[in-house]
This record gives structure tokens, sequence and C-alpha cells, in this order.
């Protein structure tokens, strides 16, 4: 096999997935979000949770079409670059993928036809269950992927002949030994880093002075996730560990840069591993802390990097440092969670500058330390692409590295403009912040056919004297230039284009 | 061709599998076929207010349109993973260059709403996307068709393999296949100037698309004997007899929608051409997978494993099919200027 060909077949597939992963990561949690501001809008009738919840659909919206179309190459990466990988472990964790489209993608892409376009069109419980399948939708696609991955890593339930995969016990794959743990730490780990993002976008506007009621609501929401949630995922990661240590020792002793189990493991804080010479260059270590943490006693031990063949170990360096960002983020996640609950609790929340200045910085946090987690754990598996069943370097189709070099080539150019712009506008939306959004039921085009007006129209003739079902193009952009009519309900008087919570024309909107 | 001494699940289980990937393809063909022949079409509309137009007539439904082609992908690999294993390395260049296209026309639905009133680009990049990705897909059939060198098991030719006159052909009848339905779509779905300018559209479309399937129905027979084989023997030419016969009385009703009242008369032609054609194909290489070698039963997986993913199919499927029904339902009638949710 042509040693390139390996390379960039495996640097195409880190690149496509890493980017892949920043939008349903942040999709899994939105979605989750978006459909509790809907419920709390429909028990409370809060004018504020509506005006977060069509936000922050926007912005699902946009997050939601990355992630689709980054991740319809992934489906087609498997065969084009992998195909032997596909022909070994296709019986196996195929139908778990196929499960996938069958019970999640379809459901979620369905649905979120009606979570964006039924504002009006349904009646408001057909809109809200919309949103809650559409999260649904993304967390059984979890389920099975995950599935899918953790087969790889610790598989389960299957027979090899002539070197190919049979599935024997379905129960058996599905739920495979580093499967419930794995689940658990990513699935928790999307809704910490939408957390993050919320609690962000919420300290802004109060720095701003602007959308104050939104962004304490956006502030309390994200702390009371993060407060719980982090210590949970330092509860999963932990316990996840400790199943990685039992299925894949090697990975671990690469996370600790443990090289002889020699007595009680320090923990190795930092270190410049040297993969050649065996040994750690320049350490900082904490005596029979090792031990502690991954065998939970004092003298405990486990195999160090020596007592696996060279042939057998993952990369080291990579590992150690990845694993240590993740690490390092997961503790600074949960100190702000704490710091915010004792401010909360102190009611200074809103008005502590410097914690305000922090978390508003603080957005990316999760992003970083979900890829750092995935690279710890992807390269951990090496040099399997199918633990102990198949080598990474014998999972290559017949294809020429010309050809994968190409391809990666345009991967890497479309990916990095499309994407680049893609968050340039999500950025661009949390700046210019939940706004007024109401248009009179009277503001709404004539002559569109068949819409359930009758139950939709409802609520709205109440008291509240607004239509909290809009179509929303005025929510859209207020300051619309006239040029961009278009996004203007045709039946619409001239004072549509802003309801009660308009903000005005042309306001701090910095256009590209 | 057909196994002898297979029976029960190891001969069953194939041939339910692949007709249900076959009807996962046929629906990918016929609903992101019109949705990207919006695309296809949407140059042809120069005002802004009818580009929204257009683009809201079908933003509520492409993401669940395109993950037919996900299940298509998906159940090859699943159901047939040997088939997988070779069809996607030969057709390596145009399902790339494909889902680069999809990346862009994709995006497009949302970043053109936010990029407002700086959106020309988006216009653009959902313009030349669609195009690209179903003249892409025009490519991956045409090579499908002509054949994939096979050594032992795996794929045995070049990156460019694919590249013939007859998947040109086939790439170029696509485009102009679902722009077609793309206008057929329009003439339902939208009203007012949008609603003109598709009808005007429509017309030599459907002239081009009847030519581009009479070229194909003549080329394959002429070029591979076993599809001549399938078609002109006895008794097989008097069964297939109908399909001609249908094709043409489903042009001329489709001719009558365009020009006529009835608002879906034309869209539903239109799909029924597209169906027919389909089945055409379908007839032509049934049985193999990966023509001219490989049979539905040399790339299937294990019984064991096309039994479970088929439990799933036959229980999702229907439930599939019935909420895409209501979301259609949900969605129906004309859009009109300024209808939408941004």
């Amino acid at each position: 096999m042509d040693p390139n060909a390996l390379i960039l077949a495996r640097l195409q597939f880190a690149f496509t997935i890493s980017f892949h992963i920043i939008f349903p990561a942040f999709s899994i949690g939105l979605s989750a979000y978006v459909a509790t501001l809907l419920v709390l809008w429909r028990r409370t009738g809060k004018d504020h949770f509506h005006r977060l919840a069509r936000f922050w659909t926007k912005i699902f919206a946009v997050s939601f079409a990355m992630g689709v179309v980054s991740g319809i190459p992934l489906s087609y990466e498997f065969g084009t670059n992998w195909a032997r990988f596909s022909e070994v472990t296709g019986n196996v964790i195929g139908p778990l993928i196929g499960y996938e489209v069958l019970t999640a993608f379809f459901l979620e892409a369905t649905f979120l036809g009606v979570m964006l376009f039924g504002w009006q069109r349904v009646a408001p419980w057909l809109h809200v269950t919309a949103a809650i399948l559409v999260a649904l939708g993304t967390a059984i696609s979890g389920f099975w992927i995950l599935s899918a991955n953790s087969w790889m890593h610790t598989p389960d339930g299957y027979v090899l002949h002539d070197g190919i995969a049979y599935p024997v016990e379905w129960s058996r794959v599905i739920f495979n030994p580093s499967f419930p743990y794995r689940f658990a730490h990513m699935m928790t780990a999307a809704y910490l880093t939408t957390s993050v993002v919320v609690l962000a976008a919420g300290a802004r506007y109060l720095i701003r002075g602007e959308f104050e009621t939104e962004g304490r609501t956006m502030m309390r929401m994200g702390i009371g996730m993060l407060a719980i949630l982090g210590p949970l995922q330092l509860l999963l990661g932990d316990q996840h560990g400790l199943n990685t240590l039992q299925y894949q020792p090697a990975k671990i002793a690469a996370i600790e840069a443990h090289w002889d189990d020699d007595g009680p493991a320090d923990l190795v804080l930092f270190a410049l591993p040297d993969e050649l010479a065996e040994k750690n260059r320049v350490a900082i270590t904490v005596p029979h802390l090792g031990s502690l943490i991954l065998t939970h006693s004092w003298d405990g031990r486990f195999a160090g990097l020596k007592d696996f063949p060279r042939d057998q170990r993952p990369p080291v360096t990579s590992i150690f440092f990845a694993f240590r960002v993740m690490v390092a983020i997961g503790v600074t996640l949960i100190a702000i969670g704490l710091v915010g609950v004792v401010l909360w609790w102190r009611k200074k929340l809103f008005t502590t500058k410097w914690y305000l200045h922090i978390v508003a910085r603080a957005w990316w946090l999760g992003f970083v330390a979900i890829l750092a987690g995935w690279l710890t754990t992807e390269s951990g598996r090496q040099p399997y692409i199918a633990y102990g069943i198949l080598r990474t370097d014998q999972a290559l189709s017949p294809v020429s590295s010309a050809t994968i070099a190409t391809s990666l080539t345009l991967f890497v150019l479309v990916y990095c403009v499309v994407f680049s712009i893609g968050i340039y506008y999500i950025h661009r939306l949390i700046w210019n912040g939940p706004k007024g959004e109401a248009v009179r039921p009277t503001a709404l085009p004539e002559g569109l056919p068949n819409r359930p007006l009758s139950v939709a129209d409802k609520p709205t003739r109440e008291s509240r004297g607004q239509d909290p079902y809009s179509l929303g193009q005025s929510s859209h952009e207020p300051e619309q230039s006239p040029s961009s009519g278009g996004s203007k309900p045709s039946g619409a008087g001239p004072s549509s284009g802003s309801g009660p919570f308009g903000t005005g024309p042309s306001e701090q909107e910095p256009r590209s | 061709m057909t196994p002898t001494d297979l029976t029960g699940a190891a001969y069953w289980f194939p041939v339910i599998c692949a007709a249900i990937i076959g009807l996962a393809v046929a629906m990918y063909v016929v609903l992101d076929g019109f949705d990207l022949g919006v695309g296809i079409l949407f140059p042809y509309f120069p005002e802004e207010v009818q580009r929204d137009q257009t683009m809201n007539s079908v933003a509520a439904f492409w993401d669940g349109n395109e993950t037919w082609l996900v299940l298509g992908g998906t159940g090859l690999l699943v159901a047939f993973p040997f088939a997988y294993a070779v069809i996607m390395p030969a057709l390596y260049v145009p399902l790339v260059l494909m889902l680069l296209a999809l990346v862009f026309r994709g995006v497009a639905f949302e970043f053109r709403w936010v990029a407002k009133p700086f959106h020309r680009k988006w216009d653009i990049a959902f313009a030349a996307g669609s195009t690209v990705a179903t003249f892409c897909q025009g490519l991956m059939l045409g090579g499908l068709l002509s054949g994939i060198q096979v050594d032992g098991n795996h794929f045995g030719g070049g990156a460019f393999d694919w590249f013939n006159p007859f998947s040109l052909m086939c790439g170029i009848g696509l485009v102009i296949g679902y722009a077609f339905l793309g206008a057929c779509w329009l003439i339902m779905k939208t009203a007012e100037g949008v609603e003109q300018i598709a009808r005007r559209l429509a017309r030599p479309l459907c002239v081009a698309f009847l030519i581009f399937i009479a070229i194909v129905s003549l080329w394959t027979p002429l070029e591979f004997d076993r599809i001549a084989a399938r078609w002109f023997s006895v008794p097989n030419m008097y069964y297939l007899a109908p399909i001609p016969l249908i094709t043409v009385a489903l042009a001329i009703s489709c001719w009558r929608g365009i020009g006529g009242k009835h608002p879906s008369l034309a869209f539903s032609s239109a799909v029924g051409l597209f169906v027919v054609a389909f089945i055409g194909l379908v007839i032509s290489t049934m049985l193999y997978l990966v023509p001219p070698t490989i049979t539905l039963w040399q790339a299937a997986a294990s019984p064991k494993a096309q039994g479970f993913i088929l439990a799933g199919m036959v229980v999702m499927v229907p439930i599939i099919l019935g909420y895409t029904v209501f979301v259609y339902r949900t969605f129906r009638g004309k859009i009109r200027p300024g209808e939408g949710y941004h």
C-alpha cells in the first residue's frame, strides 16, 4: 500500500470529521435548548422565551445546515478512501449507521422544516412537538454513531471468518463495552458546549446593556447547566477512563505518558514524551496520583507503554497533550459554573464585571475540548482502525495518492471558505441579538391557502396584542434595505417591519 | 445469473434490500431532483423577490430530500458492502465533486438570508452548486451503466474510467431533467411572475428531457449487448412494450399541465416520467449491482446483517414516508412572495 495514500486518507478523514463534529455538537445542544425555550414559552406565555426561541432557531438552522452538508461526505468517505474497512466491518457497523439514517436523520431533517417554517402553518402544540422531535433526532443520531464508533474501539458480539467480521449478537454489538461511557461523555459534552455559548452570548448582551431580560435568562440557564453538567462530566470522564484502561490499556499508557509499570504510578502533569528514547523529558509529576486516578487505589498498578511492542503503540505526544487540553478546559468550565452559582447566590451575577468579561470570551471552550477529546480517543486506537481486527494501514481503498491528495485539497479549500463564512454569520447573528419579532396577524400576506389559520390565530387574538407565531419576515432584518423587500409580506402595512419589540432601523449592524 | 444454490434468507434478503435501496434512490431522484432543479433554474429569475420565492418553495423540504441520498449510500454500505467498496473508489472523482457542490448549495439555503443584502455570492453558490451536483450525478449514472472494472473483489480501474461520451451525455441529460422537474414544481408551488417564467421554461425543457430519454433508450442497447438482450428478446419485448407507451402518455399529460389550469398536473406527470425512466434503467441493469460483473448475491452482506437492517427498514421506511407526506401536506399550496421564516 502506498504510504502517502495512507497519510493523505487519514488527514482527509481527520479534517472532514473535525470540521463536521463542531456543528452536530452545537446542534445537539441547541436543538434541546430551543425545544426547552418553546416549552417554557408555551407554559408561561412570557415573550422573552419566544424571542429567545426564535433567535436561537435561526442560529440552529445555520449550524444544522453546515452539519448536514459536512456530514454527507463522511458517509461516502468510508467507501472512497476506506473500502477495505467497509468490507471488513460493513456487516457489523453498517447496520448501526443504517439505523442512524432510518431513526434519526429523516426525523430531524423532516421536522426541521416544520420547526423553521411551521410557526404559522401548524398548531402551536405541533410546532413545539416538531422542535422536540428534532432535538430527539439529534440525540438518537448520537446514539447510533457513537455505538458504531465505540465498536471500533471495543468490538464485541462478532466473529471473524477469513478476516471479515460477522455479527453474532446485536445487543452486544450495539451496547459494546465502551459505548455507554462514550455516549454519556459525548452527549454531556455537546450540552455543555452549547451551554457555554449561550452563557457567553448572555454575558455579552449584559456588558453591552442590551437585551437584558434575554441576557439574564441565557446566563441563568447556561450557569445552571454548567453547574450540573460540569461536575457530572468529570465523573463520567473518570468512569470512561477506567473502562478504557480495561479494554485499551495502551491508550491509557499514552495518555499518561506512562512508560514503565515499575511500581505505583505517578501522575504526569506535564512532560515532553520522547517516543524514540521511550521516556519523558522534563516531567512534572505527582507521586501515586496516577494510580489513585486510574485504579482508585494508592498503590495500584497499570500497564506502561513498554509493555506493548512498538508496532502496537499509539502515538504518545499528540495524545498526551490533547488529553491535557481537554481536562484543562473541563476544569475551567467547572470553575466557571461554580463561581457563577456563588455569584448568583449572592445576587451579583449580572453586575460582576470581571466575571461577565471572562465568560463572554469563553464561548469556544467546549468546541476545543470536544476536538481534543476526539483526537485523544481516536489516536489512542491506533495503529488499529477497528481495535484488534483491522490495522489502519490495511484499510485503504485501491485509489492512488494523487486522487486522495486532490480531493483533500478541495475539501480543505471548500470547508475553510464555506464554514469560516458560516461561523462568521453565526457570530453576526449572535451579535445582532434577539431583536423584536412580532408581526400582527393582519400583516400576514393574503392568499396563503390551506393554512390552519383558525388554530394559529386564536391565541393571537388574546390580550397579548401580537402574533407569537408570526412568519417572522421582519424578525430577520427589521432594518432591511428597500431593495430586499422580498422578505417582507406583500400585504403588510408599512409599520409591520418592526413590531412592538422592533429596535428601529440601522442599529450597530456590522455589515459585511 | 440467478443463483440456483441459494434458498430462503440468503436468496430473498438481497432482493428485498435491493428493492428498498432502489426505492431510496428513486425517492432521492424525484425529491432532490426538483429542489436541485429549482437551483439550476435560479439564474432565470432576475428579481430578488422571485428568487426568494423559488428558494422558499423548497426550503422546508430540501433537507429531508437529501437524506434519501444518505440512505442510498449507507444502504449500499449496510446491505452490499462489497459493491459499496467497488463503486465508491470507481466513481471517486464525480462523487467528491458532487459532495462539494452539495456543500455550496446546501449552506446557501441559510447563508443567503443571513448575508442579505450582500447575498449575490450565495445566489451563485446555490445555482452553480445545484448544477454541478446534478451533472456529477449524471456522470456517476453514466459511469455505472458503462461498467466498472473489477479485479478479484476490488475496483481494478483508474480514476477517470467513468469519463466517456455516454457519461457526459448522462450528465447533461440529468441537468435538463432536474431543471424540467424543478420548473414543473414551481408551476405548482408558486404564483404570479415566478409561475409565468416557470411555465415558459417548462416546455423546451420537457422536449429536451424526452429527447434525452430517447437517446439513452437507443444508445444503451446499441452499446451494451446485455441491455439489448434484456429488452429485445422474446418474450421480454411484449412485457416491456407498455413502458414506452406510458412514457408517451405521461409526456402528453405533462404538456397539457404546463399550459393548463390544474396546478399539480405538470409536476405529477413529470414525476411519473422520472419514475418510468428509473424503472427502465432498473430493468436494464437488474440483478447486477456493479455491471457487468457483481450481482446482488455476490455483493450481499451476511444474512444476519441484512436481516437486522431489513427489520429496521420494514418498520421505519413506512413511518418516514408517513411523516414525509405529512410535511408536504402541511406546506401544500402556493408560496406567495414574502413567505418564509427568515
